[in-house]
């Protein structure tokens, strides 16, 4: 249920998100505070996701395969490699190391 | 608008939608490795649709997060579509009645690029829902499929599906960082939320790290 509750949720706050922006008039989200904010948000949280996907575990911080699978990810990054690619050389990499272990 | 204006149009539209097909096997395969059954990940491709957000709601969930941190990290990550919003009512010319709420749902990163990128009206339009439809059907495809592989794996971490996740977020990210605030932010979004990792619960730090943008933005716009 819990898992439901976050789809319905989530679905409904991003649909409004879009919606709002047909609808509402253009000089309440042309603010430079809202737009500035607006574009910090996405950096904020996808950096914060990738740091706690990459070292965390439940409440603890551990340094695993997955360090080495997201540093060769960014390798693959540097090199302009397309986005499947990237997540395909980070899975591969992680999966190597823990078949070598 | 002419057959030779619409047919580059629709290539590209096409090719966009085959690129993020190949990104939501990607989902698809999380998501379900994450805890989420298979209609409960096509339903998120089909009716969240906007990449980032179903991401951030299935890695919260999988990492142990409640509902409350995973629909508000979806939500803060949507926010962005609002502006989206505004430049494609500018370039469809305001919709109205059913259009604007079918038009709400299309609003997306590709769309909004392709629109932006024509010269005139009538061909924003068609490259709208050309490459809305596009990107529909095979980002929901693409889910399925990576949902229904998923589910025929034994151990997702054998195949390191756990680092293609973070993965995943580092290659949304890169793009957004230019300039010295982003990399900033950043940095100060990793640090709070690494450092809350023990003390919070699960998700939390994805929250607080998103009020590290709202405190920059507040005290950084002239």
């Amino acid at each position: 249920m819990t898992i439901w509750l976050a789809v319905g949720l989530g679905t409904l706050a991003c649909y409004l998100a879009k919606l709002a922006g047909l609808s509402l008039p253009a000089r309440v989200l042309e603010r430079p505070r809202v737009r500035h904010i607006a574009a910090l948000l996405p950096i904020a949280l996808l950096a914060a996701l990738t740091a706690l996907q990459t070292v965390s575990s439940g409440s603890r911080l551990v340094i695993d395969a997955r360090l080495a699978g997201v540093a060769a990810g960014a390798v693959a990054l540097l090199l302009r490699a397309p986005f499947i690619v990237v997540v395909a050389v980070a899975a591969g990499t992680a999966a190597l190391i823990r078949v070598l272990n | 608008m002419s057959p030779e204006h619409r047919s580059p149009i629709l290539r590209n539209a096409l090719a966009i939608g085959a690129a993020t097909g190949a990104y939501a096997l990607s989902f698809g395969a999380l998501s379900v490795a994450a805890g989420l059954s298979v209609p409960q990940t096509v339903a998120l491709s089909l009716l969240m649709f906007t990449g980032g957000s179903q991401f951030a709601l299935v890695l919260t969930l999988g990492a142990g997060g409640g509902w409350v941190p995973a629909s508000g990290s979806a939500a803060l990550l949507g926010f962005r579509n609002a502006f989206y919003g505004l430049r494609i009512a500018e370039l469809l010319g305001r919709p109205r009645g059913w259009r604007r709420l079918l038009t709400a749902q299309f609003t997306i990163d590709e769309t909004t690029a392709m629109a932006l990128g024509q010269a005139e009206p009538a061909a924003s339009r068609y490259a709208f829902w050309a490459t809305g439809l596009s990107v529909y059907v095979l980002w929901g495809a693409g889910t399925l499929a990576g949902a229904l592989g998923a589910q025929l794996l034994p151990d997702p971490r054998a195949l390191g599906l756990d680092a293609a996740a973070p993965a995943a977020f580092l290659a949304l990210l890169a793009p957004r960082l230019r300039g010295r605030e982003p990399w900033l932010v950043a940095a100060l979004a990793v640090a709070v939320a690494l450092l809350l990792v023990p003390v919070v619960p699960a998700g939390v730090p994805v929250l607080v790290a998103g009020l590290v943008a709202v405190a920059v933005g507040l005290r950084g716009t002239p």
